[in-house]
């Protein structure tokens, strides 16, 4: 044991113990959104590489309206996440809790518009292993990668309420919402990546 | 107490700045698929976009930018050497523009 481990007592020795001086909860989160990044990545290859690989790809997608008020609330969303933390660290309590709640509620309005576009693939005839307009490849991955993100959401808008409940009960502190806003960016940063690759790239011409 | 104020005035102005960039960037992507270039072309910009939102949204909103040197190179290194690694598929994928992904003629 080095000199140094011998004299250093109490937190300033649990400090020196911590990887990168970093909260292990917070360290944990990044861990979580390094390996989520590779399953997300992975599905996004995949996809890609169903793409390139089949002939006449469907292109069913005919307005972007409806994706782009989705990116729009999502990326709002992350506003107002960042607004909730600030308050958080500068012990707005009201402030925060009300900044969280109303991300959760953009939360459930983003997943209920993509719920609708999902209704309405459905009613043109698209499931998971058929579709009017070419391979059934494309439903499979479209559903894998939209849905993989809509659980993403949904998780984290339950986690949303939850963490904000318990903050503004005094169990939870500031660092507890930076690192749920950790997850919350995480989720619309792999929105910006679906949003090109499985709807840009499939408008009908 | 004037300080912290300020401070927080600073960074909420930070904030809403990145936030606008996100936005454009978003509206960029739009603009370019509606571009009369080939998928390839389209492909590579919209992802050169997707990335430097997605830089953008890591180093502020995610404050890595804040974070000690050692772990900002630790997840670089650890995330960009995944990704390039899962670039090897792509080649068989072109090897099979001719006769399609497996099941990709399946129908049930």
């Amino acid at each position: 044991m080095s000199q140094a481990n011998l004299t250093m007592h109490g937190p300033a020795a649990m400090v020196a113990g911590r990887p990168f001086s970093m909260p292990t909860k917070k360290l944990a989160m990044w861990l979580f959104i390094i390996a989520d990044t590779m399953t997300f990545a992975a599905c996004l290859v995949a996809y890609g590489f169903l793409r390139v690989g089949t002939p006449n790809w469907p292109r069913p997608f005919h307005s972007i309206t409806n994706v782009a008020v989705m990116t729009f609330i999502l990326l709002t969303s992350s506003l107002t996440m960042m607004f909730g933390v600030q308050s958080a660290e500068s012990g707005d309590k009201a402030g925060a809790f009300r900044w969280t709640m109303i991300t959760a509620a953009l939360g459930i309005v983003f997943a209920m518009l993509h719920i609708r576009e999902w209704m309405g693939l459905i009613d043109e005839g698209m499931t998971l292993f058929k579709n009017p307009w070419g391979t059934g490849l494309f439903g499979a991955s479209f559903f894998s990668i939209t849905g993989l993100h809509l659980t993403h959401v949904t998780c984290g808008v339950i986690a949303l309420i939850a963490v904000g409940l318990r903050y503004k009960g005094g169990r939870y502190n500031s660092d507890d919402l930076e690192i749920l806003g950790l997850y919350w960016h995480f989720v619309d940063l792999v929105w910006m990546f679906v949003v090109p690759l499985v709807y840009l790239l499939n408008l009908s011409r | 107490m004037a300080v912290a104020e300020q401070h927080k005035t600073t960074t909420t102005g930070k904030y809403l700045i990145v936030y606008v960039c996100l936005l454009a960037l978003a509206g960029i992507q739009f603009v370019i698929a509606y571009q009369n270039i080939d998928a390839d072309q389209m492909f590579v910009r919209m992802l050169i976009v997707a990335c430097v939102e997605a830089l953008l949204a890591v180093l502020i909103f995610m404050h890595l930018w804040a974070e000690s040197r050692g772990f900002v190179i630790f997840v670089a290194v650890f995330t960009i050497f995944v990704l390039l690694a899962m670039q090897y598929g792509w080649t068989d994928s072109f090897r099979m523009e001719h006769g399609g992904a497996p099941y990709s003629n399946y129908s049930k």
